[in-house]
């Protein structure tokens, strides 16, 4: 597999979604890569709303087999939910689980006019009908169930992605 | 042996008391409480993570807070919750606690919550699921006896980390009706397993368990010397119900040498927090002056029991060893 700049992929991800935003669109990413990419993508495309962030441990569907995620994080919706235009921001898309979970779990907090997907990497396999409206990368060939991509964040919020042989 | 509140791979089974938890564990429940916290804020107050599952709140000893939070925090998690009541109850019919245990596994229970005035009769059920293989029901101790309240304790260590953050500096006065107190118990247990270097005990000596020491304790007799420089300060209920002999002379009396007023509170540091378990007996165990007061976070400790439990009764649903 190619070497992956994060930080062309953030240019790219950019460039796609400016024509179709306004100021009063919101941000929420998903933790945790998601909740960078939302902060880093809020800065970049000059919206007014401050990103949320969503923690979806409490709306997994896995929670019966695979019980609580050790240390869940604090979901926090600053701006309000009902007839607002939302994007979900995660920095992977893999079986579309969390993204469902994530949808729930924003419905929770009132009824947006709208919900966007977008993406830095889409790595194929997808176990549910969720496709992202903004991705900058399709892996062509899915990536295999050992590996994972992570985003990381450095000290000034520069991105990177990291293969990860599990 | 083997703690019987946890599993194999050392996740919670049970919360049946605090005596024996590891440190990690109880930290666990804590943090996984400050997201819960958040919930009652949303629109919609509910999370699906029990959605279900079936729990019984078996109550054989009357409560109207303890019964309604974990009530609150089952239908939260998405739970359905149905509270039997010992008095409308085949209990008093003379079924056995057994009996009535196995009555509700037949109707699929998934999870006790139980309050019982014998020590140790949560205890008793948990041993009697897994003697019987029916070790996917979970059990949790709201009150047994003179033992333990683990949930009381708990939410008691979050509102202190809350407002103190650290345990490792702090000095804790529990103050009033230890000998009576189950919530002193789990109380101590608590501070003493999460680091806290100084936990006090002040009360009358007919008021305080013979060899309290040994729980890891300093001892006063006077209310005034035990409170200097505390940071935390907990108050206890005056156990009327619980009381037979003459331990102390009258109420009024108690109110006098041991009652928590502000000219006593001034001796503790001046940033000292003030809970108590409810309920209150003003004028009695505390004056209000100080329970309504700034140092009071006696409604923040109700407010954060909801997530407390919320917290217990997902991880034990929700653990790895359980049969799903």
């Amino acid at each position: 597999m190619q070497s992956l700049d994060a930080e062309a992929l953030f240019r790219t991800l950019v460039e796609q979604m400016r024509p179709h935003v306004s100021p009063d669109t919101a941000l929420v990413g998903i933790h945790t890569g998601g909740v960078w990419l939302a902060a880093r993508l809020h800065q970049a495309l000059g919206l007014s709303r401050p990103p949320g962030s969503i923690d979806v441990s409490f709306y997994r569907d896995d929670f019966a087999s695979k019980g609580l995620h050790p240390q869940p994080k604090r979901t926090d919706i600053p701006f309000p939910v009902e007839g607002a235009d939302v994007i979900i921001v995660d920095d992977v898309l893999y079986t579309g689980r969390t993204t469902r979970a994530a949808i729930n779990e924003l419905f929770d907090f009132g009824r947006p006019a709208r919900v966007d997907l977008a993406v830095l990497v889409d790595r194929g396999d997808r176990e549910l009908p969720i496709a992202p409206r903004w991705c900058a990368l399709t892996l062509p060939d899915p990536l295999p169930a050992s590996q994972s991509l992570q985003l990381e964040s450095g000290a000034a919020g520069e991105l990177t992605l990291r293969l990860i042989d599990a | 042996m083997r703690n019987p509140q946890l599993n194999k791979h050392g996740e919670l089974q049970h919360l049946l008391t605090i005596d024996g938890l590891p440190r990690d564990v109880l930290t666990a429940v804590l943090d996984t409480a400050a997201p819960f916290t958040e919930v009652a804020e949303r629109e919609v107050k509910k999370l699906p993570l029990l959605r279900g599952k079936s729990i019984f709140n078996l109550f054989f000893e009357n409560s109207t807070r303890t019964r309604t939070t974990f009530e609150i925090a089952a239908k939260r998690l998405s739970a359905d919750v149905v509270n039997l009541n010992v008095s409308t109850s085949s209990t008093a019919k003379g079924e056995s606690l057994l009996d009535t245990v196995d009555n509700l596994c037949a109707m699929q229970a998934d999870m006790f919550v139980v309050r019982h005035a014998a020590s140790g009769a949560p205890f008793l059920i948990a041993q009697h699921l897994l003697a019987t293989g029916r070790d996917h029901i979970h059990v949790v101790n709201a009150g047994d006896g003179r033992h333990a309240h683990p949930t009381q304790g708990l939410l008691d260590m979050y509102t202190i980390r809350h407002y103190k953050r650290d345990f490792t500096n702090l000095t804790v006065a529990i103050v009033g009706d230890v000998l009576h107190s189950r919530v002193a118990r789990s109380q101590i247990s608590a501070l003493t397993t999460l680091g806290v270097p100084e936990v006090r005990v002040i009360g009358p000596k007919t008021l305080l368990p013979t060899d309290v020491e040994r729980l890891g304790v300093r001892v006063f007799h006077d209310i005034r010397e035990g409170l200097r420089g505390v940071d935390v300060v907990m108050m206890l209920r005056l156990q009327n119900e619980r009381m037979n002999g003459a331990l102390l002379p009258t109420p009024q009396e108690f109110y006098k040498v041991w009652g928590l007023t502000a000219e006593k509170l001034a001796l503790a540091k001046p940033d000292a927090i003030v809970l108590h378990p409810g309920p209150m007996n003003r004028g009695v165990e505390i004056d209000s002056s100080v329970a309504d007061g700034a140092q009071a976070v006696i409604l923040q400790q109700v407010t954060f029991g909801i997530a407390v439990r919320m917290a217990v009764m997902s991880m034990l649903a929700g653990q790895q060893g359980s049969n799903k």
